[in-house]
């Protein structure tokens, strides 16, 4: 398992030797954050299915440095994630945007949450249309005094 | 002549699950009993057959036999034999035959403690899994046999993947399969009931300590995945949502939402269908999970190397068993007796909401796995989902959950008044947000809102769960007795519950507050970070059996004193040319230092990683908490063997002295 | 009856999608150039430092651009397929040398032969950037005014040359295009 994927595409296409792992400095704060979210949300090409900041990748050092040199010359987060889309499509991108072809992917989850309540719903509703549940409140409590009783004599006995 | 051997018993295997899985449903089809009888000892011969066959392929590693190509592929001379040992299942072919000895381990597992139940049914379990099994053997003989040999024999191997060479991965696989190939106990229980027939809530009895003991080894199996991918891939990450991690992520979501349907359907004969649909599912993701780590269609950083006529047959018995099972679900589960009945406010309820939930986050797992493959076929375009999607929709659908896990604790069967319980539940909200803002407040000063958020939910599971405990309590006059009389499987709920709440702590913690620093650094340099004082005290050459390494030993000083001294290396695997990051942890119950060395910089200079990671160790502990209470819940008294003997023992001594 | 159904024609549905997956390679990643105007670029020859080549110089024909390293492994199997290629038939061939160093790269083609009128010597990278680079090779067609028409990542092989390529400078180069 793990990894050779990478590792095979690092061979078969070469780019290249290793990455000169510059640490980047900021003076400011505000852009420092957004160069590390930057980088953590944009996927490498070559290492896939790793972001550019976790990528050796000798590319992925090359998008850092051209990230840094935009964020540094005070572009904002909208026109760096453009410069990469143009560039290599949305693929990139770890956040895919919300557009008419991500509308099932975003709204999914809450429509599954829907339909998933409505089931219930429904199903408990014919359960309960029976009135003949009601009239026993202690049933319940009769069950769990049984059980526990069993409990006791079961461990006498043991 | 002996990997022959090896391949010659997993013919015989092979031999012995076709055997095993025609004898005993053709049998109990028509009832012949000698042909059920066949299933226990031939389901025992197959895993005889496999295990030979597992134990030729480690005499092939130790003894570095390469003229077998899987042990070239994955060996090497130098590799140390621990190593080499775990290189059996360190690739596509000799995994697969972790997944087949453990699925015969299982399955003799079955044939050893089922004595108590029908004929036919055990017959229709040992005959479906058999057939699982047949799938397996024969995709292994026919396209990854790992004892095909090599001409001309290579004088070395290529050595593990360095990524392997690891004592976390010695063991995370096993635990993994023994997770969610358990889950084929559960579907062959599911199956041979929608089979037979019999869809009363017995199987549910019958079958539940095996889900629980499955459930259990597939979370301390993905706990230890995590873990290992933190220490090992040397970025302090601890899940990614990498395709591979989510192939073992949603049978976990489907296993917790079908041990809690168990007890309903078992204690309550409700959910019947549902029940058996989620047991279908749970083995169906596993066979999913199998299929997309191994098929290739979608890109992971930890993909086997794939190939798709593999693909191909995989998703040939994927359609067979889950396309199968599915069908005979929508035959028979219409026929199924309406089981007890409960009103709207009642545990049942909880429960049904509990397992939706959970189906809920599955499905959002799937999708956004999916989802790259769905909008490439649709004519979307390539695209990718990440942790960021993954980040922002799962936890709207996890939040619901830590709610209902403190109502659930203390709700009736059948019915409960709501009032009661607001009654009793008042209190413990109110203490859980006052006490869970504050904690916050004193200890953190950002992101405060989902830190206290956090902290309330795990804070409020806990308090429900003990709270629980107690009412169990209330009206006994010995307080001690009464606490040795609650059966085991409530302890083991409300330790789980508790492990739960223990994660949660340590993500919300993790994600919030972890800090990090990309320093350069040259021997005698000096950071301070995180409150700590980190020097680099000297590079080192080193050598290891099969790499050679620069290791950094940086001292960790806080206020003065002396806090520990890490070593951080950075190691090349000369066979296979691959660098790794060794990282240098110093981890208490509070947070974690963790360094690693990156690349070499000009002059004396490397680049260094710093995390300050607090609570990280709560997110494994949790899983801890959940898989033995997992276990206690599957060693409950009613379902020990022994004590079921004892109890048939006397039913028939009592109608012995009636008799007489 | 019907809603017991549901479960299997959800799993249905995913069988499809699976068999789409397995006849699609994940990681091919089309470019979303296809169709646009090259980038443009101004970079020095590789055989001459202080002679510029541009976009411009490849417009009024069909175009071949083949980003290529003496490093890369890969574009030695494609090299031989290039060279033969450009004997066989006129062809508007150009390199763009991609990350790597004048001496190496020109003894590489010393070595291997020269089938490219002139490559662009793209050291940073930055060229490579603008045109999505990240597997080396990868060739690109432009149209006669410097449109991309297709984009090949990896080495070429003689199907690829034979089925697509060929076919498309072809039709590109016929008047009617």
């Amino acid at each position: 398992m793990i990894k050779t994927g990478c590792f095979i595409l690092f061979l078969l296409l070469n780019l290249s030797t290793l990455a000169a792992d510059d640490p980047v400095e900021f003076s400011n704060p505000e852009m420092q954050q957004r160069y590390y979210e930057l980088i953590d949300e944009i996927r490498c090409l070559v290492c896939q299915n790793q972001s550019l900041a976790d990528s050796h990748a000798d590319l992925a050092q090359d998008l850092r440095n051209e990230i840094y040199n935009k964020v540094l010359a005070g572009e904002q987060d909208e026109q760096i994630v453009a410069f990469l889309v143009e560039r290599y499509g949305d693929f990139v991108l770890y956040r895919p945007p919300l557009t008419k072809n991500t509308w099932l992917l975003w709204f999914g989850p809450f429509l599954f949450m829907l339909i998933g309540i409505v089931f219930a719903i429904i199903l408990i509703k014919k359960q309960s249309a029976d009135k003949s549940v009601s009239t026993e409140l202690n049933e319940s409590q009769q069950q769990r005094l049984t059980e526990l009783l069993e409990d006791d004599i079961q461990r006498d006995k043991d | 002549m002996i990997p022959e051997l090896g391949h010659f018993a997993l013919i015989l295997a092979l031999a012995m699950a076709i055997i095993q899985t025609i004898f005993p449903l053709a049998g109990a089809a028509n009832g012949n009993q000698a042909w059920m009888a066949l299933a226990r000892p031939v389901a025992r011969l197959q895993f005889l057959f496999i295990s030979i066959a597992f134990g030729v392929l480690i005499y092939l590693f130790l003894s570095n036999d390469f003229s077998v190509a899987y042990v070239t592929q994955n060996s090497n001379s130098l590799l140390p034999a621990i190593y080499r040992f775990s290189a059996v299942w360190g690739a596509h072919e000799g995994s697969l035959l972790l997944w087949a000895l453990i699925l015969s381990l299982w399955t003799t597992a079955v044939t050893f403690y089922s004595k108590r139940l029908p004929v036919f049914f055990v017959a229709r379990v040992i005959g479906v899994m058999g057939s699982v099994s047949v799938g397996f053997l024969l995709f292994m003989l026919l396209t990854s046999n790992p004892f095909a040999r090599l001409f001309p024999i290579p004088a070395d191997g290529s050595d593990l993947n360095p990524l392997l060479q690891d004592p976390g991965l010695i063991i995370h696989p096993p635990m993994l399969y023994m997770g969610y190939v358990g889950f084929s106990v559960a579907f062959g229980f599911a199956i041979a009931a929608l089979l037979g027939g019999n869809l009363d809530s017995s199987w549910a009895r019958w079958s539940r300590p095996w889900t629980l003991l499955a459930w259990s080894f597939l979370t301390i199996g993905i706990a230890l995945g995590s873990w290992w991918a933190y220490y090992e891939l040397g970025w302090g990450g601890w899940w990614f949502w990498d395709p591979v991690e989510n192939a073992s992520f949603m049978p976990w979501l489907i296993g917790t939402a079908l041990i809690h349907s168990f007890a309903a359907t078992e204690k309550r004969d409700v959910f019947k269908n549902w029940t058996i649909l989620l047991a279908i599912c749970a083995f169906a993701l596993s066979l999913l999970g199998t299929f997309l780590v191994r098929s290739g269609v979608l890109t992971s950083v930890h993909a086997f190397a794939t190939d798709p006529e593999r693909g191909v047959f995989i998703l040939v018995l994927l359609g067979f068993f889950v396309g199968g099972s599915l069908l005979l679900y929508a035959l028979r589960a219409p026929s199924t007796i309406k089981g007890g009945q409960f009103r709207l406010f009642s545990r049942e309820t909880l429960l049904l909401f509990n397992s939706i939930l959970f189906l809920v986050a599955m499905l959002t797992v799937l999708l956004g796995t999916l989802y790259p493959l769905i909008a490439e076929a649709l004519g979307m375009g390539k695209l990718s989902v990440g942790a960021p999607y993954f980040n922002a929709v799962f936890i709207p659908v996890m939040a619901p959950v830590a709610v209902l896990i403190g109502i659930g604790a203390i709700v009736k069967w059948k019915q409960d008044d709501y009032k009661r319980v607001g009654k009793q539940l008042r209190f413990l909200l109110l203490a859980s947000v006052i006490i869970g803002a504050a904690l916050s407040m004193v200890f953190f000063d950002s992101h405060l809102f989902r830190t206290s958020a956090g902290i309330v939910a795990a804070l409020w599971v806990s308090f429900t769960s003990i709270a629980a405990l107690m009412s169990r309590l209330k009206h006994r006059q010995n307080k001690l007795i009464a606490l040795q009389t609650i059966p085991r499987g409530f302890y083991g709920m409300t330790m789980a519950h508790i492990g739960f709440a223990i994660s949660i702590i340590g993500i919300t913690i993790t994600s919030q507050h972890s800090v990090d620093l990309h320093q350069r650094m040259a021997p005698g340099d000096r950071v301070e970070f995180a409150d700590y004082q980190f020097s680099l005290e000297e590079l080192r050459p080193t050598v290891g059996p099969n790499f050679t390494a620069t290791e950094a030993v940086v001292s960790v000083v806080k206020n003065g004193v002396h806090v520990t001294k890490l070593h951080s290396q950075k190691r090349i695997y000369t066979v296979r040319n691959m660098p790794m990051t060794e990282a240098g942890i110093d981890s208490s119950l509070m947070r974690d230092i963790y360094i690693s060395l990156g690349e070499p910089l000009d002059g004396e200079a490397w680049s260094i990683r710093l995390y300050h990671k607090p609570f990280v160790r709560w997110i494994w502990l949790g899983a801890i908490f959940m898989a033995v209470g997992g276990l206690l819940a599957a060693t409950d008294r009613r379902y020990r063997l022994k004590v079921e003997k004892n109890k048939t023992a006397l039913v028939e001594g009592n109608a012995v002295s009636l008799k007489s | 009856m019907l809603r017991y159904l549901l479960p299997l024609a959800f799993f249905f549905c995913l069988v499809i999608i699976f068999i789409y997956g397995l006849q699609h390679d994940p990681r091919q990643i089309p470019s979303p150039f296809i169709g646009k105007p090259a980038p443009a670029f101004k970079l020095p020859t590789l055989h001459a430092a202080d002679i510029d080549i541009q976009l411009d110089d490849l417009k009024g024909n069909v175009s071949l651009l083949n980003v290529w390293a003496s490093w890369c492994v890969a574009c030695r199997s494609e090299h031989p397929l290039l060279v033969a290629m450009a004997k066989n038939r006129p062809l508007n061939l150009y390199g763009l040398n991609y990350k790597d160093t004048r001496e190496e790269a020109l003894s590489w083609l010393k070595e291997l032969g020269n089938p490219y009128i002139e490559s662009a010597f793209d050291q940073t990278g930055k060229t490579g950037i603008d045109y999505g680079v990240y597997g080396v090779p990868e060739t690109f067609v432009l149209d006669k005014e410097g449109v991309i028409r297709y984009k090949h990542i990896g080495p070429l092989n003689q199907q690829d040359i034979d089925n697509i390529i060929l076919p498309l400078i072809n039709q590109l180069e016929s008047p009617a295009s």
